[in-house]
């Protein structure tokens, strides 16, 4: 096992803490994140990470004898 | 006026200046605004983009998202140079400078609270991946199977491997995962990961931040470090300094 300290901040640890942390204030604009479709993005994310030109981890396991 | 105001933190006032050039989410400058002996650090933004309707829309959009994702942190890592910042949720938006003021005011007593509670403390993050196949078991090919006896016996041994495996990475996530909270003040676990938006290779098993002092950091550094070699098959990273973005903590729920 090894540990691997920062480089750059990937880009999902900082919505772990900018979507779920910090101090919730209704403003003006009284959008709230949790009003938007989140799983939306995931899907995105998901699909554009399949088809560009990082294969699929899940294809990577099938192959395995 | 033209602008909304994006609200990126609250702090006492600052010791130091503010970096001159610091730029914030649409490339316009952020800056402090005083009021009641606290500080919120601002920044003007188009109402075009920051608007209700366009910034749900904006929201869903990946690349928009992580650009002003980038930028918010951006201002927050330079807060936590010169102060303690505690940092707001992404996309707060007030329509000009008294609402923000008067946001100040309303809360004021909670802000001075959580910011005596967090002052000199930052936030580790600790991730645990299980790779999904040991690299000498994925290199040697399984002997191919002689029999349909041979093969349901061959699947069995992988799949009692397989649930050893997941096994051990449970346990050792959950001792590591106490002996870090139980050095830490607080923490928090957050959901673990997708590897597809994470580009991670292995399964995310722990996915937890953690509240230490600044003075305390090294320590807590060498901790995760020491935890390295304890069970094969299994990888550690560590995140961090961060400012406190999950340990900022829910504000009082607003009077409807």
């Amino acid at each position: 096992m090894t540990v691997v300290e920062r480089r750059e901040i990937a880009l999902v640890d900082l919505l772990d803490r900018l979507l779920a942390g910090g101090v919730v204030i209704t403003g003006d604009v009284t959008l709230r994140i949790a009003d938007v479709d989140l799983v939306r993005i995931d899907l995105n994310a998901l699909i554009s990470s399949v088809n560009a030109q990082v294969p699929s981890p899940f294809e990577a396991l099938e192959e395995q004898p | 006026m033209s602008g909304l105001r994006y609200v990126y933190a609250v702090c006492r006032p600052l010791g130091a200046p503010l970096q001159a050039q610091l730029t914030g989410v649409a490339g316009a400058p952020a800056k402090p605004l005083h009021h009641h002996g606290l500080v919120a650090v601002v920044s003007e933004v188009p109402e075009r983009d920051f608007g209700e309707e366009p910034l749900r829309a904006h929201l869903e959009d990946l690349d928009w998202l992580a650009a002003t994702a980038r930028a918010h942190q951006g201002v927050i890592d330079a807060l936590t140079v010169v102060t303690t910042p505690l940092p707001l949720r992404l996309a707060t938006v007030f329509r000009d400078d008294s609402g923000v003021r008067s946001m100040i005011e309303a809360r004021e007593d909670h802000f001075r609270e959580t910011l005596d509670r967090l002052e000199g403390r930052v936030e580790w993050g600790v991730k645990i991946y299980a790779e999904p196949e040991q690299p000498e078991r994925a290199a040697r090919p399984a002997p191919k199977a002689a029999s349909g006896r041979d093969y349901l016996r061959q699947r069995r041994q992988q799949t009692r491997a397989s649930e050893d495996m997941w096994q051990k990475a449970e346990a050792f996530a959950t001792r590591l995962h106490e002996e870090l909270a139980d050095f830490a003040e607080d923490s928090r676990l957050h959901a673990p990961q997708n590897p597809a938006l994470s580009g991670a290779a292995g399964r995310n098993v722990l996915n937890a931040a953690y509240l230490v002092p600044r003075r305390g950091s090294e320590e807590f550094v060498e901790l995760v470090d020491r935890a390295k070699d304890d069970v094969p098959g299994l990888r550690v990273e560590l995140t961090g300094p961060w400012a406190a973005y999950s340990f900022a903590g829910e504000a009082p729920e607003e009077e409807a």
